[in-house]
């Protein structure tokens, strides 16, 4: 990733100064806009209305345009070029501050120290970054980060009860759901989510329903048992 | 991947605006696609505008059609219960694309927008007419046997690759568009497109236009249905060939037909003369095959792509006997 961070100027060398520009973020979900008035601030208001350039100063903020035009070294760019998010994860608050292409997976990896999601092809094949957003099980390699704001996310660290392993992490081990392991965090959660989504009611609609979870090792069959097993046992899942 | 600007966009209008006025900005939604394309460097928008937040995930009836918004989950699409009832056709192509995860990421209009899998697209050392015209088409030549078979050209053959818009093409869907010049709708017949001399330009769409619902008609369409999705796994892969087919019966006699056809052009495939063929006919393998022949007509295969003559009348035949338990 460092290899690629060229930073373009992407406005004229005209641009206004540093102190003139918005370092941060619009939020045009929570910032009051001309269609969205805020009583209590008239001067904002009357600034974005007259701003035809609204969105486009939406979002790298200036100081990354100034730190390329004045031909600053790459890490400098870095420090400034980042967008504030709130997130929840295993029930946890974070407020971070994230670059625009970090993806949920390498948040949660490299900035959260996560590391239980796997990166496996990165290109939404393989199925080992696997998570919960807002209960909901998807690929975390195939979206950016910055798009989960106010999201609740479950990873693998977040399924156990401290030291009580959630039902399908036991069934895994019981039917020895896994060789190497790696694609085994993406598949448990993926397994989960299909028995709360009810496509468990047999082999055949599991597999259909597991199919976006890869397994080089061929653990297919005990996986298939597993979850049969969480889903006919009666633990909560 | 390159670096781009990231706006949240609440209001409808003021994401058309933004991207209107900049032709190196492009929406992002479930990003299923695009982030993947980013992260190979075969798109490189300069501005994401994320429009995740507008209110366009509604499933609703109006009038005598279902509203989709363009933002409702193909899997929240899929398990709904009108779409269910009345559309199961829809419900079949949704859950025969993608993975469970994938399916709760990617919408109605993002799945529509999809780009072509074609490997020489995706292949930044290769030449490819749509990633950069006039660079020419490496599948021409190539490797070619997940091209089309109908409506290419000499500049692209490459396939659309949705399940979903097989359905809704052949559902007589419509598609509800808002663009700075205000909204408009068309067939979804019209919004892909063949390729042409301009094969970076997949749809009809304008400049800043986004798809914000499509409307699906009432049809008799609710029972004799089947979407047939040939791959070479039994799940979760592209379509070689795939095959929607909606009839209506009165008895054993074919009343009305909707067929269409995936994985064969640059974009889903009605077979109106086809399904004009079915009309009046019994439901017997002998029409089915009938019309499955005259589907055929005008098919053009290249080195690699033959088979698809044959698997897509087959595909186009089991579909037909499925919907109709023949």
């Amino acid at each position: 990733m460092k290899a690629d961070y060229k930073v373009r100027a992407t406005e004229p060398p005209s641009s206004p100064p540093i102190t003139s520009r918005i370092p941060f973020l619009i939020n045009m979900a929570t910032n009051p806009g001309p269609e969205n008035p805020a009583p209590h601030d008239d001067s904002r208001r009357t600034f974005l209305k007259q701003s035809s350039l609204l969105t486009a100063m939406a979002l790298v903020p200036g100081p990354v345009v100034d730190a390329a035009a004045a031909r600053l070294d790459e890490h400098v760019a870095e420090a400034f070029e980042k967008i504030p998010l709130s997130l929840k994860v295993n029930g946890t608050k974070h407020k971070l501050n994230v670059e625009p292409r970090t993806t949920l997976l390498d948040l949660l990896r490299e900035q959260l120290h996560l590391t239980g999601t796997k990166k496996g092809c990165d290109y939404g094949q393989c199925g080992a970054c696997t998570v919960h957003v807002d209960g909901q099980r998807v690929n975390s390699c195939l979206s950016f980060a910055v798009m989960h704001e106010g999201q609740e996310i479950t990873t693998i660290e977040g399924l156990a009860k401290g030291d009580e392993l959630h039902s399908m992490q036991e069934a895994f081990v019981k039917h020895d759901g896994f060789q190497c392991g790696y694609c085994t965090p993406g598949q448990i959660m993926s397994a989960v989510a299909c028995v709360r989504e009810g496509r468990a009611g047999s082999a055949d609609e599991i597999r259909e329903y597991m199919s976006g979870n890869i397994c080089r090792c061929g653990a297919y069959a005990n996986i298939v048992a597993a979850i049969q097993d969480v889903k006919t046992g009666g633990q909560k899942v | 991947m390159n670096q781009f600007q990231y706006v949240r966009a609440t209001k409808t209008q003021a994401a058309i605006d933004v991207v209107a006025k900049d032709p190196t900005a492009t929406f992002i939604a479930g990003g299923t696609n695009l982030v993947d394309l980013m992260k190979r460097g075969v798109m490189t928008p300069q501005k994401l505008v994320d429009i995740n937040r507008l209110p366009l995930a509604k499933i609703e009836r109006q009038g005598n059609a279902l509203r989709v918004g363009a933002l409702a989950l193909n899997s929240a699409v899929a398990n709904d219960a009108q779409v269910r009832e009345r559309h199961p056709l829809l419900a079949l192509a949704l859950n025969a694309g993608a993975s469970g995860q994938l399916r709760n990421m990617a919408t109605v209009g993002g799945n529509m927008l999809q780009r072509t899998r074609c490997s020489y697209f995706y292949d930044l050392s290769m030449p490819c007419n749509k990633r950069q015209p006039g660079t020419g088409c490496g599948a021409l030549e190539g490797i070619n046997r997940m091209h089309a078979i109908f409506g290419a050209s000499d500049k692209c053959i490459a396939v659309h690759p949705s399940d979903m818009s097989v359905a809704l093409v052949a559902l007589d869907a419509t598609v509800l568009v808002s663009g700075p010049k205000g909204d408009r709708q068309l067939p979804f017949a019209d919004l892909h497109r063949l390729p042409g001399d301009t094969p970076e330009k997949d749809t009809n769409l304008l400049p800043g236009e986004l798809i914000t619902a499509v409307d699906i008609p009432d049809s008799p369409f609710t029972k004799h249905v089947h979407y047939q999705k040939v791959r070479e796994r039994a799940s979760y892969a592209f379509a070689l060939v795939s095959a929607a087919a909606a009839l209506d019966l009165d008895g054993n006699t074919i009343k009305a037909a909707r067929l269409a056809l995936g994985g064969v052009a640059h974009k889903p495939w009605r077979l109106t003369a086809a399904e004009q063929a079915l009309v009046g006919q019994p439901a017997t393998e002998a029409s089915f095959r009938r019309a499955a022949e005259v589907a055929m007509q005008g098919a053009k295969a290249f080195k690699h792509n033959a088979y698809k003559l044959k698997l897509a009348p087959n595909a186009l035949v089991q579909a037909l006997k499925t919907a109709t338990a023949v």
